[in-house]
């Protein structure tokens, strides 16, 4: 009878229908900020920016190579506020992908990939990439030359792709160049295709999670008393949003997005540089063959993350921040390798000469490919063994370990893209730029 | 209804059972791939709408007398440039870097073509002296009638290396 009554009582809460995201208790232990840092909650909240603003923006916005350009223009100097709806839109979206990014670190950071939570780790890889995919065509959209120039980079990386390279770079642009249909594939993707795809995972991600019995507990909280959702978590979801939503509004407030000249095919900028979060691999690129930079190295990541949470382990130290004491001793040691390796790496490759120089006539698929992967891969193995004797750590801590070394490297490349490449992409300093 | 009494029929229609029911999978797959080929049948065609005539694609890029001997001349229109050899031959190198897509620049104190992307860079031929492009640059047929060059832009030709072949000279 009570429990009839208390169904009752919940039927006349307005937002019972977000409410049924959560289970109605929820343990105490896992609301501490720092277990998740509420980066999943911040992400949800940002796809609902994303589109509120998104679907104002359309209002405006013309996709066709002779309009586009003034369209946003036009929205940006003579509508009330067009330019901070799209300063939202554009910070929301960098924010998105790095908040996504360290969400999906914080889970493996705290071995919570696993079954039960095995589909839920894999549904979130594939929101993430959904995400950077959404980020990358709607970069394109305003047609200028950083834009068009970007796209153009990252696409002819497509035919690099074996066999199939060159059919899959013309089927994402519609012809041979960027062009009219280039865009209005673009379009369609950004504004249709992939939203309804991030919603339709969203919703199965939530699910997954709730079945898997809420968020990781570590075992020493096994025992932690079960509270109320409301107001517990909501209150404190509430919170995290619209302190987020305050940071969003006040970045964009402050710093516009960028916008460049009407694109022009015949001239790429110097440097012509791709969307910040491709940067490490167009860094990559400087050293790697592309049949490696975008295909090998991507392919074997994937694969990676897929088979993660199916990788055999006994032991417990699952919902504690870097498992163990000598994984954080690992994973500062893999962090601090990682950088220092890459910074020599890119530093030596800049001073020596081109391998056509050193080796003339020998492909470039193997002194630019074969050989510097397998010596990278054998560097790290050697460097994996040697943490493993040291400090005697299990599977899972071994995997970590791997992943701060890799994502520290792309960190390190992504920041010298970014800072240290000058015109011709030439090492210089920052102030130089 | 008792199951236990059906027994004996059980296997005979769990076979039929298990074929109708692979008929719907084996049916459901071949729906899908209908699907699929029709949905990328639907992001061709409007793609060839663009698409020009080969007669369209010869284009009359200057006189012979425009180019001296020597020099790199870029057409920003066609997307190439006309060089033109010591001895007076005409080569057309496509503009487009074949790493990834860039324009290259010629920049005529080194005498180089330069990629602003990854730094690729290539001599006057378009062959490569510097990676990470992996081949050199494109190059067009070239046709001198009557004192004009004339290059057609609808054949962008790949290529592993210079040969005599690719320079065209004027009569």
């Amino acid at each position: 009878m009570t429990d009839h009554s208390a169904t009752k009582k919940r039927d006349k809460s307005r937002f019972g229908l977000i409410l049924h995201l959560h289970p109605r208790k929820v343990r105490e232990s896992t609301l501490r900020f720092t277990l998740t840092f509420g980066l999943g909650g911040m992400a949800a909240m940002l796809m609902v920016i994303q589109v509120i603003t998104g679907l104002l923006l359309k209002f405006h916005y013309e996709p066709s190579p002779e309009n586009a350009y003034n369209s946003i223009l036009n929205l940006q100097e003579s509508l009330l506020f067009g330019k901070m709806l799209r300063n939202i839109h554009h910070w929301s979206a960098i924010a998105f992908v790095w908040i996504a990014f360290l969400h999906m670190l914080r889970v493996a950071f705290t071995g919570a990939c696993r079954p039960p939570r095995d589909v839920t780790w894999i549904t979130g890889a594939a929101l993430l990439l959904l995400v950077v995919l959404s980020n990358f065509t709607g970069y394109l959209l305003p047609w200028d030359q950083l834009s068009y120039w970007a796209v153009t980079v990252a696409t002819s990386l497509l035919s690099y792709i074996p066999l199939a390279g060159e059919a899959i770079r013309k089927l994402f642009l519609g012809g041979a160049d960027v062009g009219q249909a280039t865009l209005t594939n673009f379009f369609n993707l950004h504004t249709g295709v992939i939203p309804l795809l991030i919603i339709s995972l969203m919703l199965w991600h939530f699910w997954r999670i709730r079945r898997a019995g809420g968020i990781i507990v570590a075992e020493k909280d096994k025992e932690s008393p079960m509270v109320d959702t409301r107001p517990h978590l909501i209150n404190r979801e509430f919170v995290v949003a619209v302190t987020l939503l305050a940071v969003i509004f006040i970045i964009s407030s402050l710093f516009d997005a960028p916008l460049r000249g009407r694109a022009n095919p015949a001239f790429s900028p110097n440097p012509a540089k791709a969307p910040w979060y491709f940067m490490g691999l167009q860094e990559l690129l400087i050293h790697f063959h592309p049949l490696f930079a975008v295909f090998v190295l991507p392919v074997t990541v994937l694969a990676a993350v897929v088979w993660m949470p199916y990788v055999k382990s006994t032991d417990k130290n699952q919902g504690i921040w870097f498992l163990s004491h000598a994984g954080i001793r690992a994973a500062k040691m893999s962090a601090i390798t990682g950088a220092l390796c890459t910074i020599i790496f890119i530093a030596i490759s800049g001073i020596l000469p081109d391998p056509e120089v050193l080796l003339p006539g020998v492909p470039p698929i193997l002194t630019t490919g074969l050989v510097p992967f397998l010596i990278m891969a054998a560097t790290m193995w050697l460097f994996m063994k040697s943490l493993k004797r040291r400090w005697s750590l299990n599977r899972p801590e071994m995997i970590q370990s791997v992943i701060v070394l890799l994502v520290v490297s792309y960190a390190v490349l992504t920041v010298t893209g970014i800072f240290f490449r000058g015109e011709g992409m030439n090492l210089v300093w920052p102030w130089n730029l | 209804m008792d199951r236990r009494t059906t027994d004996k029929h059980a296997e005979p229609a769990g076979n039929r059972r298990g074929f109708l029911k692979r008929l719907w999978q084996i049916l459901g797959i071949v729906a899908l791939a209908e699907l699929l080929w029709f949905i990328i049948s639907l992001l061709r065609p409007s793609k060839e709408i663009h698409k020009s005539r080969p007669a369209e694609t010869l284009r009359v890029i200057g006189s012979v007398e425009d180019f001296p001997a020597g020099s790199v001349t870029p057409d920003r229109v066609n997307r190439l440039y006309i060089v033109r050899e010591e001895d007076g031959g005409f080569m057309a190198l496509s503009l487009t870097c074949p790493h990834l897509g860039c324009s290259v620049l010629w920049n005529e104190e080194s005498r180089q073509f330069d990629c602003p992307c990854h730094s690729s860079a290539f001599d006057r031929r378009g062959i490569v002296l510097s990676s990470p492009a992996p081949r050199p640059l494109d190059y067009l047929p070239v046709i001198i009638e009557e004192g004009k060059v004339k290059v057609n832009t609808g054949s962008i030709t790949k290529r592993k290396r210079f040969e005599p072949n690719q320079v065209t000279y004027a009569l």
